[in-house]
Order: C-alpha cells, then structure tokens, then sequence
C-alpha cells in the first residue's frame, strides 16, 4: 500500500463538479482530507493523502487531471534547505506526521518528505529558515500552471 | 576531600601537548573510558576531555571598530543592515547584540512576528564575508565635525572585530512546558497548550560547565573553541548563579553557572556562528563554544565522566510560571530521557525536543580535541576560577 499527500486545485470553472468521491467509486483509493479552503466563485484546495496501489494513485490522480483539476505532490513542494539545517531539533516536538524526526543516537533530524503534510508548523518554528513549506494558499502559486 | 592519587598541572598537560603524547577524549568518549578504567585509572591516562555546545545563546554579540572616515565622525547612532549597533562608546566602536531587532521590524505588531533579520545575523553575514551596510549618524564637534557617513563594508575592513558575549554557555536549563490553553511562542520554541509538547537546550553531557560543575578548572583566561575559531573565557558570565541546587553527582539541577567570552570574529565561521530568528520572541545567534577540562585528578575525572542519564533538567512551566516570574520546578527529568523524544509528565506521555544541535556539539568537541592533539592548541591555565561553592568530594573511588 502506498501513500501519496497531493494539493488539489479547483479553478472557478469546475470546484463545483463533484470529483473526489469518484476516486473512491471508480479507483478504490482511500483519501483522507489534510486540509480544505474554498474561496466562493474562485478557488478551491484540498490537501488530500491518498492510499491505495502505487499505479492505481497514478491512475487516480491522471483522473483528476482529466477533469482540469490541478495536481502537485506535495514531495515536490516542501523542501529543506541542508545547508541552513543545524539539526538542533526544534521541529520534531511540533511536525504531526514524524516527516521530521530525530535520527538517534547521531541526533540529527531526518526529513521524510513523503510523510509532509505541508502544516507549515516547521517553517514557523524553523530559527533558521531551513524549511521551505507551502501553505494551502500559496500566492506566489497563483498562476504557475496557466 | 583528602589527597589525590593522580595529580596533574596544567604545565605538565601543556608539555604533553607539545610533545604530541597528550592524550585527549571527547566529554563522550570519557564516559565510556571512566567506566572501563576507573577515575583513578582514567585521571592516569585522560589528559583533557574536551566539551561542547551548539546552542541560541542571547546575551552575545559583537564590539566593531569601523576605522576613522575622512572627514572624522564620532558616531553616536550606529546601523548595520538597518540594525542599531550600540554607539555610545567612542568615535567610531560600536556593539551590535544579538537580540537586536532591524529598525522597521514590524515586532510582534502581526502576531507572532517573524524577526527575520537582526544583530545575530549582522554578525553571522559577517563571517560569512558578506559585505553589509553601515550607516553612522553624529552631532559634528571641532574634532569630528562629518555628522553622517556610509559605507559598504565587510568583516576585513574593519580594524577590530570580536565577539563578546556576557553570558553563554548556561550549566544547565529548563526543560521548558506549557500548561496554559493557548500555544505559546518563547525562546524555548514553540509550546503547544495543555503540555502536549516540551522542549530542552543544553547538549547535555557534552555540555562544558555540566562536566566541570564546580568550576574546579574554568576561569578568565581559559581557551575555548569559540564560534570556530580560538577565544577566551574572561570570566563568570551575567546571572552566574553556583548556589542552585545540585544532585548527589554535584551537578545542578537548573541553570547555574554561565561563561562570558570573546574571542577574534576575524578566525570564526558561519558554521558554528548562526544568526536566529524565534517566532514570536525575537532575533538571536547560535554560538558553538567547546571547553578543554584538564583532568588534573580523579575528582576531575569523574565530574568529566557524566552522562545524560545523571543530569536532570527542571520541568518549567512558560505558560503562566515562567511570566510571572515564578518559574518553580513542577518535576525533573534526566536528558536520557528528554533525548528519547518522549517523557512522562503529569502521567501523560508529552513529546520532547532538542533546541541545541548536539551533533554539531559533538562536532565541536572532536574538532577542539584534533587541534590539542595537533599541537596548535594549548590549555589556558585560568587567573581565577569561576565563583564556586566548596564540594565535599566524592565517597568512593
């Protein structure tokens, strides 16, 4: 079983076209809702993990594509920048999912990008501004995919 | 007390050093090697265990002198990238601090402020050999009548530079809770309410005055690993405090005894000198500081021989406690067990985590002890010792 955590964006045009219910129905995903906005008439974004078969989340997410709905792995999102890192740990009593986590007994802190669910909690308590996390309303991802 | 079988100089242990025959252990090391040999034994043949740190450290900064301008100026208002440097000293010195936050910072105004630049990472651009922007501002007087002068700068153009801290190196340090029902944000990190997550600083048993808790050999004039390059201890730093409580072993059981330093920046690296930002709390830096402690006797090796499981941290409540002012231990816990990531409190399992890199500590540690064994670094016997209380020695040797 597979996990993948993904940023769905709804455009105008289609956030109100019920979709994800279908990745259950005709893909057998489970998908489990991370976090969710919807500006009325504008925009919607879940951040949503799925599991299920590596090719089946393949599958499921070329289906969401298909009906323009915009997909980012997060993995793609969220990054450490290694050289800012000091590995003092401040982060690892805060990230929820454990993506940032001690490593022991070197005590150096490990990232597992795939276990990110983008909260934002390490780039707010980062001292040093080695985590480069996304919010669910990133402006500057306004347009990136246009 | 009573006599001691292995009794050792700093003279003796510097000749070794040069000679190439010192034998050296990191504070890591000397616990594995106390075990094994016996203090007596380990005092024999340890000459100096070497310690470190990695840790936000306020109450650091810098003393710049920025050379005479063409017309003379005596600054009385400083900038540094728009941070304030404290000016009020001569014509052209100036002490920029860590803490210090740039001028059009918006504070804690949008909750909780971000504090994205201030002294710490003036001083950290520094080292780095980046060039940053001084601004100074006078009133003009007959010997020094330029009233404003700017220029870009970096770390080789200024005729002094050091770092001087007044207070580092704490002995020891709350484990920092809160108890309260918000999130909190503090120079302990971030606290989620209710105790759900709690944080610890110090490296622990690396950590220099933790191995040393008497200040049997640590004093003004002691050489440390400072910030990558080579400074001095010149004495106790602000708020030393010996007469906290202490466990059996002697070592403290809160903060206590602290270093002030300095040393030349002009010899020290980003690496180990990193400007910090604390969400909701302010600007800092993270000093990398690793102490020599000669094992002049058995007493002396069994202090150096400590570890997380013999040290205990009080557990500290920062969501009401610690702002009013009171600050009373709730419990205390051993940093064996803050290491694990998890520690029962109040009987519930709340996550705990580290503020200081102890990698980065224990990095120090076996860089300070590759310069003793090189020869290129000596111990610096100390004029006085810290101010200490008297132990009673160990029982059992």
């Amino acid at each position: 079983m597979a996990s993948k955590n993904v940023l769905l964006i709804f455009k105008s045009n289609i956030m109100y076209k019920p979709v994800i219910y279908r990745l259950a129905r005709d893909f057998d995903l489970v998908f489990n809702i991370l976090e969710a906005k919807i500006l009325p008439r504008r925009e919607g974004r879940i951040l949503l993990e799925l599991r299920g078969s590596e090719d089946v989340i393949e599958k499921g997410i070329r289906f969401l594509e298909d009906n323009r709905v915009l997909v980012e792995l997060l993995a793609d999102k969220v990054w450490r920048e290694e050289e800012k890192c000091v590995h003092c740990g401040a982060c690892t009593g805060l990230c929820p999912t454990r993506a940032l986590s001690i490593e022991r007994p070197e005590m150096k802190v490990s990232f597992d990008v795939e276990k990110c669910v983008a909260c934002g909690m390490c780039g707010l308590v980062c001292p040093f501004g080695a985590m480069k996390d996304v919010t669910l309303f990133d402006p500057f991802a306004e347009g990136r995919h246009t | 007390m009573g006599e001691f079988k292995i009794n050792k100089s700093f003279a003796e242990i510097n000749k070794k050093i040069r000679d190439g025959s010192v034998v050296v252990l990191t504070a890591a090391e000397m616990i594995e090697a106390t075990k094994e040999l016996g203090p007596v034994e380990a005092a024999r043949k340890v000459d100096v265990v070497t310690t470190g740190t990695f840790g936000i450290m306020c109450s650091s900064g810098a003393i710049l002198n920025f050379g005479h301008a063409k017309p003379r100026i005596k600054a009385n208002k400083v900038y540094l990238n728009g941070v304030e440097a404290y000016a009020g000293l001569a014509a052209v010195d100036c002490y920029v601090g860590a803490a210090q936050t740039s001028e059009d910072d918006p504070l804690n105004k949008v909750f909780p402020g971000r504090f994205r630049y201030g002294g710490g990472h003036v001083i950290e651009d520094l080292v780095s050999g980046k060039t940053i922007k001084l601004e100074a501002f006078a009133y003009g007087t007959d010997c020094y009548p330029n009233r404003q002068h700017e220029s870009e700068m970096s770390l080789k153009d200024f005729p002094d530079a050091w770092l001087l801290n007044p207070r580092n190196g704490y002995q020891n340090y709350n484990c920092a809770i809160n108890l309260s029902n918000k999130t909190i944000y503090t120079y302990m990190g971030i606290l989620r309410p209710d105790g759900a997550n709690a944080n610890y600083s110090t490296s622990g048993q690396l950590s220099p005055l933790l191995n040393d808790p008497y200040y049997k050999t640590i004093g003004i004039g002691t050489r440390i690993f400072l910030g990558g390059g080579i400074g001095y201890v010149i004495g106790n730093g602000t708020q030393h405090d010996p007469n906290v409580k202490r466990s059996e072993n002697g070592v403290v059981m809160g903060g206590a005894g602290t270093l002030s330093v300095k040393g030349d920046l002009k010899l020290m690296s980003p690496k180990f000198l990193r400007g910090a930002s604390l969400t909701g709390y302010g600007c800092s830096l993270k000093v990398g500081i690793g102490v020599p402690i000669p094992v002049l006797n058995e007493e002396i090796a069994t202090f150096t021989a400590i570890s997380d499981e013999d040290i205990f941290a009080p557990i500290v409540d920062y969501g009401y406690d610690y702002p009013e002012g009171e600050g009373k231990p709730l419990g205390y816990v051993t940093y064996a067990q803050m290491k694990t990531g998890e520690m029962t409190f109040d009987g519930k399992k709340v996550t705990t985590a580290p503020l200081a890199s102890y990698s980065i500590a224990l990095e120090i540690a076996t860089t300070l002890k590759e310069w003793i064994k090189s020869g290129s670094f000596t111990l610096g016997e100390p004029q006085e010792i810290l101010p200490s209380i008297p132990f009673g020695g160990f029982t059992n040797f």
